[in-house]
């Protein structure tokens, strides 16, 4: 995992610390919503603060995000608001009684308007009053309020308690042992600021993580979603694929072969009057039949590599390296072989990743990792070219990102301007027979 | 010429029978799968072997590792390898040993049966051959040392040896004299530092050495 700079993690606890003081003024909202929410005219009130809390949240989240380099998903309110209500709000508001004075023109309001202003918020705030969701937000905002200031305000204050320690030990006329506490103690908090900051910043985030973090049920309605999107995508990748072959046969050899055909009728029929026409004739068919092999081949290529068959993916990694413009080490660290759907999307990622290297990257060298990790295939591809690669801009490493997504797999882009590029695949793969390697 | 022929498309395996008898070869054995292959190998007064890289019964690269096993009981046992596809990889197996004597085409080349034939001939005789293909790919690559220190027209010159042509190929396909042709491949041993030596081992070693460089 990549390690955070002591003034990366500092930076963000003092925007934590920050953050605390509106935690605190919500709080004081919330509390009170709750405690008028016993005679009921709380609950609009915790209609209003409720969305509030979890907008902090989402900006806790977004620091832990930061803190730990993957997304922190935040539990949401169940919100039963109709759709109406908004317009309704708002066409109550837009009257003209803020400007004019004048009242609102109540026969342009339908019952429904009203109700919508009206009963509604008592209805939703009482339903987060009995909502598990809801009370554990309030859970994280009480942690935020206590524990989780005191994380943020250790890292914080590690330095200013390395200068104050070291300051003081210098200038306060202080009989030697005290010296040595003031300046140890400067030592340990300098040291635990530098070298453990990134770990006390991670507890941090870790905890907001888990405490915001959606339930089973929430989850598995996103897990639902994910996998219909993947699936939709996944079905229109395959027919365009399908699609593509189509066309590069039909184009291709198909058309080669009726060439061949014709040739080959002529020639024929020419064998006995002007042999010399028709060895011409053959001649070219010889030229033709290579030809629509040259196609065959490519498609072949696009389908399934035969070396993949071959060989599997790292001598197909192997083969592909030796035969790009730039020079790739190849690191092989799989204990296995995946199973072939897996290596097949795997090999084109990578295949993908490394043709862009050669394309935009103006790299000396690129190498690449496989390794599994748990039940993690990871593939590593690297360059020591120009960097500022972005999957969002177009270009190929959006299709690898469908075509890993129907594996679960994920790609992850780190491309800084100015080099160098890094592109990690993770696909979940259950490993089969143990490597054979050529004799 | 004793041939062992290992192809596992009958319509193939009896056309390339056809083609090698017709062009004065004995075909002592065709087979079909790799135990058979295996079998067959073991007759020492075989001169060469003509297998396709994939073989049942897996159906991956069986031929080319019986190939190559088939040269760590004899070395230097000539070996043409018949593919549908040509792998830059796979060449560099074939070629590690360093001994030469080992053809890798494109299956499609019988196309030219007398070409064919005579490329079988020049690696019984201890030649490599190479096929275009497979030259084309390492041509394509960056120059990297020692290569880098041929010239455009010398480089031109070893992908041809390794095409297995002759001086007399090389001067005709280049449009210069045969002269012209031995004092390119005398440059090109030695800027890649060979020894002085048989000629057909240098051009061999002068093939992997332009093999192996890339890597």
């Amino acid at each position: 995992m990549k390690r955070r700079t002591p003034w990366a993690v500092t930076g963000r606890s003092v925007g934590l610390l920050l953050l605390w003081v509106p935690c605190v003024v919500i709080a004081v909202f919330t509390l009170l919503a709750l405690v008028l929410s016993a005679v009921g005219v709380g609950l609009p009130l915790l209609r209003v603060v409720l969305p509030a809390v979890r907008g902090l949240a989402r900006a806790h989240a977004r620091l832990a995000e930061n803190a730990l380099g993957r997304p922190v998903p935040v539990l949401a309110l169940a919100v039963s608001t109709p759709a109406g209500s908004r317009d309704a709000l708002g066409r109550v508001l837009d009257a003209d009684i803020w400007l004019t004075g004048r009242a609102p023109d109540v026969r342009s309001l339908s019952l429904g308007d009203v109700t919508a202003v009206t009963v509604e918020p008592f209805r939703q705030g009482g339903r987060w009053l009995v909502d598990a969701d809801a009370w554990r937000l309030l859970g994280w905002l009480t942690f935020a309020l206590t524990a989780g200031l005191l994380l943020s305000a250790l890292v914080v204050a590690l330095v200013p308690v390395t200068v104050a320690a070291l300051v003081l030990a210098l200038v306060l006329p202080l009989p030697v042992p005290w010296v040595a506490v003031l300046v140890g103690g400067g030592v340990v908090a300098a040291w635990a600021w530098w070298w453990r900051g990134d770990a006390l910043g991670r507890v941090r985030a870790e905890a907001d993580a888990a405490l915001l973090a959606p339930g089973r049920q929430a989850q598995l309605e996103q897990r639902v979603q994910d996998l219909a999107a993947s699936r939709s995508q996944t079905v229109d990748h395959a027919a365009a694929e399908l699609r593509r072959v189509e066309r590069d046969l039909h184009d291709g050899a198909q058309a080669r072969l009726v060439s061949l055909a014709l040739n080959l009728g002529m020639a024929a029929e020419l064998l006995d009057d002007d042999p010399v026409t028709a060895r011409t004739l053959l001649q070219e068919a010889r030229g033709t039949t290579s030809a629509a092999l040259r196609d065959l081949r490519a498609v072949v290529q696009g389908i399934h590599p035969p070396v993949l068959a071959d060989r599997g993916l790292s001598g197909a990694v192997e083969a592909l390296a030796l035969d790009l413009a730039v020079p790739v080490t190849l690191t092989d660290r799989l204990p296995g072989r995946p199973a072939e759907p897996i290596e097949s999307a795997v090999y084109f990622a990578v295949a993908e990743s490394l043709a862009n290297v050669v394309k935009h990257a103006r790299a000396t060298r690129a190498w690449v990792r496989l390794e599994a990790d748990g039940p993690l295939l990871r593939a590593v591809v690297g360059d020591d070219g120009l960097g500022g690669a972005d999957p969002a801009r177009g270009s190929g490493l959006v299709g690898v990102r469908t075509r890993l997504s129907a594996f679960d797999g994920t790609m992850m882009v780190d491309s800084p301007v100015g080099g160098p590029t890094l592109i990690t695949l993770e696909l979940p793969c259950a490993w089969s027979s143990p490597k054979t390697s050529p004799s | 010429m004793r041939v062992v022929l290992a192809e596992d498309l009958t319509l193939l395996r009896d056309g390339l029978i056809r083609l090698l008898t017709a062009h004065g070869c004995e075909v002592v054995a065709a087979v079909g799968d790799a135990p058979s292959l295996e079998v067959a190998l073991a007759d020492p007064t075989v001169d060469v072997a003509v297998v396709d890289v994939r073989l049942p019964p897996g159906f991956s690269d069986e031929g080319l590792r019986a190939a190559i096993a088939a040269r760590t009981r004899r070395p230097g046992f000539p070996v043409m390898v018949l593919s549908q596809y040509v792998e830059h990889l796979y060449a560099r197996e074939l070629l590690a040993s360093g001994e030469g004597a080992i053809g890798y085409l494109l299956k499609e080349r019988v196309a030219d049966p007398a070409g064919f034939v005579d490329s079988v001939r020049r690696v019984a005789a201890g030649g490599t051959v190479l096929d275009p293909e497979v030259v084309a790919a390492i041509m394509a690559r960056r120059a990297v040392s020692p290569l880098a220190r041929l010239t455009p027209r010398e480089r031109e010159v070893l992908g041809l040896m390794a095409q297995g042509r002759s001086n007399t190929a090389v001067a005709s396909s280049l449009l210069v004299t045969e002269k012209a042709v031995a004092k390119h491949i005398n440059n090109i041993f030695t800027k890649l530092d060979l020894p002085v030596g048989v000629d057909d081992n240098r051009r061999v070693r002068a093939v992997l050495a332009w093999l192996r460089d890339e890597a």
